[in-house]
């Protein structure tokens, strides 16, 4: 069984989702970006490529989500994790559909408030983190710390 | 040599052509990522996008790095430790859905190696000095190790109930103590 499915678009979400990579590194893990060749230079072996969309392009949204679905759906992960955007956020929706427990960490480019699709994760994940202290709440997002 | 670079997700004409008007009064060689973009440079050699691995070597080779407040570029400068300029996209100008680069860079003002430019003329400036502070690495490490110590206590945490051999056998054993 899959420990962990890691997905974020590419870019600066995939840097972040990296730096929190050590997190898993025990269990049984899989990687879902948006870049071809991008795991393949962090020498991934178990990644795979989905779509990349934003809330812009409602055509590749939808695209995007069959894949994510279609593909966490394969998996059946434990655990989804995620650092953004629109591609995470549907992982983790996957995720929860299937039973797996869910975490979303906001980019640390969104320091004012959390983006929209942290704010859409923060209605279902099971943890939902920011990553800038003055943006954490009792109700959530909370604030475990930054990778900057 | 002086690596520009855009991100991987949209254009930004204005740096672009702002670096191409300062090329010939700098004395390093750029090179420029600069995407899809319409404006094309003059002054400089460029490229729309690099694989991931030429990425990482155009920017080990560079002395200065000018690019958009993209997390991204800021992380991969501390990992290489290259000085690093930043400019950030403004809506006004179109150049992202909203000002969460300027709101970045008012945030990264305090940290050692990241040098914000806001409008042309303090990036100008900034390319004219002589030397750029390096990032240094050990400032990130206090806040992530935190941040990867809590969430991998937390994994452990879930994969252990999600799994039907671990959560039986721990069943079990309260059942014999």
């Amino acid at each position: 069984m899959l420990g962990v499915l890691a997905i974020s678009s590419g870019g600066g979400h995939w840097e972040q989702l990296q730096l929190v990579a050590p997190s898993f590194q025990e269990a049984p893990a899989a990687y879902a970006t948006t870049i071809e060749g991008l795991a393949e230079k962090y020498g991934i072996k178990n990644g795979y490529l989905v779509p990349d969309c934003n809330r812009n392009r409602p055509v590749d949204s939808v695209r995007c989500f069959l894949q994510v679905f279609r593909l966490v759906r394969q998996l059946r992960p434990a655990v989804v994790i995620s650092t953004g955007a629109a591609p995470g956020l549907f992982g983790l929706l996957a995720g929860k559909v299937f039973g797996a427990k869910t975490i979303w960490i906001d980019s640390i480019a969104n320091s004012e408030k959390v983006s929209m699709s942290g704010r859409l994760a923060g209605w279902f994940a099971d943890v939902w983190l920011t990553q800038w202290s003055h943006l954490e709440t009792q109700s959530g997002p909370r604030y475990w710390g930054s990778v900057l | 040599m002086i690596f520009l670079t855009i991100g991987t997700q949209l254009p930004f004409d204005r740096l672009v052509r702002t670096l191409d008007a300062l090329a010939p009064s700098l004395d390093r060689p750029i090179f420029g990522q600069i995407g899809k973009t319409s404006y094309r440079p003059r002054n400089f050699e460029y490229c729309e996008g690099l694989q991931p691995a030429a990425f990482d070597k155009t920017f080990q080779a560079a002395s200065t790095v000018v690019s958009h407040a993209g997390i991204g570029t800021i992380l991969t400068a501390r990992k290489f430790r290259k000085p690093l300029i930043v400019f950030p996209r403004q809506a006004k100008h179109h150049e992202h859905r909203n000002d969460h680069q300027l709101a970045t860079c008012n945030q990264l003002r305090a940290q050692p190696g990241v040098h914000v430019a806001v409008d042309e003329q303090q990036l100008k400036e900034l390319l004219l000095r002589s030397s750029l502070e390096p990032p240094e690495e050990h400032v990130a490490l206090r806040s992530r190790d935190l941040l990867v110590r809590r969430l991998r206590h937390q994994i452990d945490q879930f994969i252990m109930a999600g799994d039907p051999a671990t959560s039986k056998s721990r069943r079990e054993g309260a059942g014999c103590s």
